[in-house]
């Protein structure tokens, strides 16, 4: 394709670059250095959603990019606009999800000047990026525009900054977009090497007790129908991450549900029983392992990954692959036999009967878990979003997901607040879905202002408070380890959320009582605008099981509270 | 244990703070590097010396290599290469002396770059040993200032990466 070169500038060819990335919304936040972009963007075909802080413009993105597999796109002022960003743009390095942060910056004659609402994001960022960009010259822009999508969405997908310089935006180039990127340090692996996929599969005909670990990886890159045919064929239970949650159909047989610390008893007992861990695009997170050198003692260990730099980093592994999860395990599935594997089957089972997930029911006390098992029967197919803390844990216990993408949590960097900003970016992505935003009542107080992002460009999600007046999982450990004193971690009665979601025009809902349960989730669907349902629950319900920290993972704990 | 990588690089500003941070930020200490351009305008070759063990060698290899702007590493330590570092000395010297020191720079086949009426600045260049060994010999002398570019190094044979 040659295209005709065409005089424009910076800001133009950004916006001209965008679209031929089918970028189709950004989230945003102007400031100075951006009003020439912004002008540009006044008029142009892509959506914009004015976030309220721009820490929620990255949370809003990376929602949208989760939610829909595309690249999710914020943008952010210098200075303290790039700054607030940072959080953001974390948790996606941290969960590998594919995002470009454009962030203005001074006129280049200023850098380094410690010029007003100055900041060194690019160098800020490093750490927390897969790559970043200044741009130093406007006739880069395309090259680097194209290259930074391509970094963002191919091999193990993580977030990429552009820095923008305000003079940069305004500069004229001749526009041309390249149509293939040229980056000879950057070549993922994305086909497993063929010797290692026949070892893995003699050792899977090998194993009388595989167990398949899963994680993220199988939702990038999309390898959910070769993730259950596999199973199927060597018939291996399957347990999957937190980021892994939505990969493998919750009510399948063959599924276990999450590992480690807050994981299901069985999935934990089936990886220490287990004679070959499959991992596949999982990463052997100390939240999975517990005590890593307890961790599988039995087992050989498989592991499929696009990035290298994860194999035998926490757990030696014996077979590595190095690929894209979907090719890999496709090809895996051609060496492979159908196998019976009944008494490893039916040893799980009885597990599975003896320990199931549970909760005690309390006649004047709503339970959280209750809650979640109501969200369920009202919608069983929505978009679930998750805070951090125990009610993000509950969620991933009781909620029974059937399809890749709809469960959204802050995984790796655990971010208070993400919840509420990543559910509108994903409700955006497919309004199509029911979008519940899972909420503590302290991680919604982050970014609560959030609301009136919601409000404004009518984006109807539901935030169901789990109401517990504590920040309730550091109140679970301090009741746990430090003999119940709650040092700074009740928060009960600050806020009347009903009131406030009213403030912002939102439909506000308080549930006290398990027959109220329903009908405030009906109605909140119903009204199809951004809902607040405070679901007041029992302020010391404890997450179970529990492996304490350091614990080996079978060493797992009941906690339910009694009355 | 001690490692020495050859790290090809793309020729670009901030490549230098990012390899320097991906060893800091995991707590890996550099004993010394040393970065300057190949034949190749676009590409800098950096010679890294680590210490840490095989598990730490293979992170920081792997690391390394998901940096866009890193072309190419290469563990020197497992293969025959040949490294140098350069050393300049300045040390004290006085009428006195000054006849032994010249004697030690012969023998270590350095050189005298500068002289003046207090001091003696040398060049020395050699493996690391060799310029450990000539700074033992002088320090009785007094050495004033010193500095060195840290080791560089290439595979033996006419193989190229
Ligand atoms: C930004 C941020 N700050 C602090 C923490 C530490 N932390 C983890 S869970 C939690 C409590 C969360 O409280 P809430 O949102 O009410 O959820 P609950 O556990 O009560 O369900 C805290 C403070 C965090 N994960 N993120
Ligand atoms: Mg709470």
């Amino acid at each position: 394709m040659s295209e005709k070169k065409e005089r424009m500038t910076g800001a133009r060819a950004i916006i001209e670059s965008l679209y031929r990335e089918g970028v189709e919304v950004i989230f945003g936040y102007p400031g100075g250095v951006l009003l020439p972009l912004y002008d540009e963007l006044y008029d142009a075909d892509i959506r914009h959603i004015l976030v309220r802080h721009e820490q929620a413009a990255a949370h809003a993105a990376e929602g949208y990019a989760r939610a829909t597999g595309k690249v999710g796109v914020c943008l952010a002022t210098s200075g303290p606009g790039a700054t607030n960003l940072v959080t953001g743009i974390a948790n996606a390095y941290m969960d590998s999800i594919p995002m470009v942060a454009f962030t203005g910056q001074v006129p280049r004659s200023l850098l380094g000047n410690d010029a007003f609402q100055e900041a060194d994001i690019t160098g800020i960022t490093m750490p927390i990026t897969k790559h970043n960009y200044l741009v130093q010259n406007a006739n880069d822009l395309p090259r680097i525009i194209k290259e930074a999508f391509h970094i963002a969405s191919t091999g193990r997908p993580g977030p990429v900054l552009i820095d923008l310089p305000k003079d940069v935006t305004t500069d004229e180039i001749d526009f041309y977009y390249p149509d293939k990127v040229d980056l000879r340090g950057y070549k993922p692996t994305f086909k497993g090497n063929l010797q290692q996929v026949k070892k893995a599969a003699s050792a899977i005909a090998k194993s009388s007790r595989p167990l398949i670990y899963a994680g993220g990886g199988i939702i990038s890159s999309g390898a959910h129908e070769e993730l259950l045919k596999f199973a199927e064929i060597i018939q291996a239970p399957v347990t999957t991450t937190l980021t892994g949650i939505s990969s493998f159909p919750s009510g399948h047989p063959l599924y276990l549900g999450m590992p480690g610390m807050h994981g299901t008893k069985y999935a934990n007992y089936a990886i220490q029983e287990s004679d070959l861990l499959i991992a596949v695009g999982a990463r052997f997170d100390d939240r999975v392992t517990g005590k890593v050198q307890s961790f599988a003692p039995n087992a050989k260990i498989i592991h499929i990954d696009i990035d290298p730099a994860e194999i035998s980093k926490n757990v030696t592994v014996d077979i590595p692959i190095v690929g894209d999860a979907k090719n890999v395990l496709a090809s895996l599935i051609k060496h492979v036999k159908k196998t019976e594997r009944k008494e490893w089957i039916d040893k799980i089972q009885e597990w599975r009967d003896a320990y199931p997930l549970h909760y005690i029911k309390e006649k004047n006390n709503l339970k959280p878990q209750f809650i979640l098992e109501q969200i369920n029967e009202v919608c069983d197919d929505a978009i679930i979003v998750t805070e951090v803390g125990q009610h993000q844990m509950w969620t991933a216990q009781y909620y029974k997901f059937k399809e890749p993408r709809t469960f959204i949590s802050s995984g790796g960097l655990g971010t208070m607040g993400y919840g509420f900003p990543a559910a509108i970016g994903a409700k955006i992505g497919r309004p199509d879905k029911v979008v519940f935003n899972i909420a503590g009542d302290g991680s919604f107080q982050m970014n609560l202002q959030e609301l009136a992002t919601a409000m404004q460009d009518d984006i109807p999600v539901i935030v169901a408070i789990m109401n517990n007046g504590y920040l309730g999982m550091v109140r679970q450990w301090q009741e746990l380890f430090f003999d119940k004193r709650y040092s700074f971690t009740c928060i009960k009665g600050s806020v009347d959320f009903v009131k406030l979601a009213e403030a912002y025009g939102a439909l506000g809902i308080r549930v006290t009582k398990e027959d109220e349960v329903k009908p405030a989730i009906e109605k909140a669907i119903k009204s199809n605008k951004p809902a607040v349902i405070d679901f007041i629950v029992e302020c010391e319900e404890n997450v179970s099981p529990m492996v304490p920290a350091g614990a080996a993972i079978n060493e797992i704990l009941d906690l339910e509270r009694k009355e | 244990m001690r490692h020495t990588l050859a790290v090809l690089v793309e020729n670009k500003f901030g490549v230098l703070s990012r390899v320097a941070g991906l060893f800091s930020r995991r707590g890996y200490n550099i004993d010394s590097l040393a970065v300057g351009i190949t034949e190749n305008p676009n590409i800098s070759r950096m010679t890294i010396v680590v210490r840490g063990d095989e598990h730490v060698l293979e992170q920081v290899i792997k690391q390394l290599n998901k940096l866009i702007d890193v072309i190419r590493v290469m563990d020197l330590g497992a293969e025959e290469s040949v490294d140098r570092e350069l050393a300049l000395i300045k040390v004290n010297a006085d009428k006195d002396n000054r006849a032994e020191i010249i004697q030690i720079v012969d023998i270590f086949r350095a050189r005298i770059i500068d002289v003046a009426a207090h001091s003696l600045t040398i060049e020395v260049t050699g493996d690391e040993g060799k310029i450990e060994a000539i700074e033992n010999l002088l320090k009785p002398f007094g050495i004033m200032e010193m500095a060195r570019t840290g080791k560089i190094a290439l595979k033996r044979g006419s193989k190229s990466p």
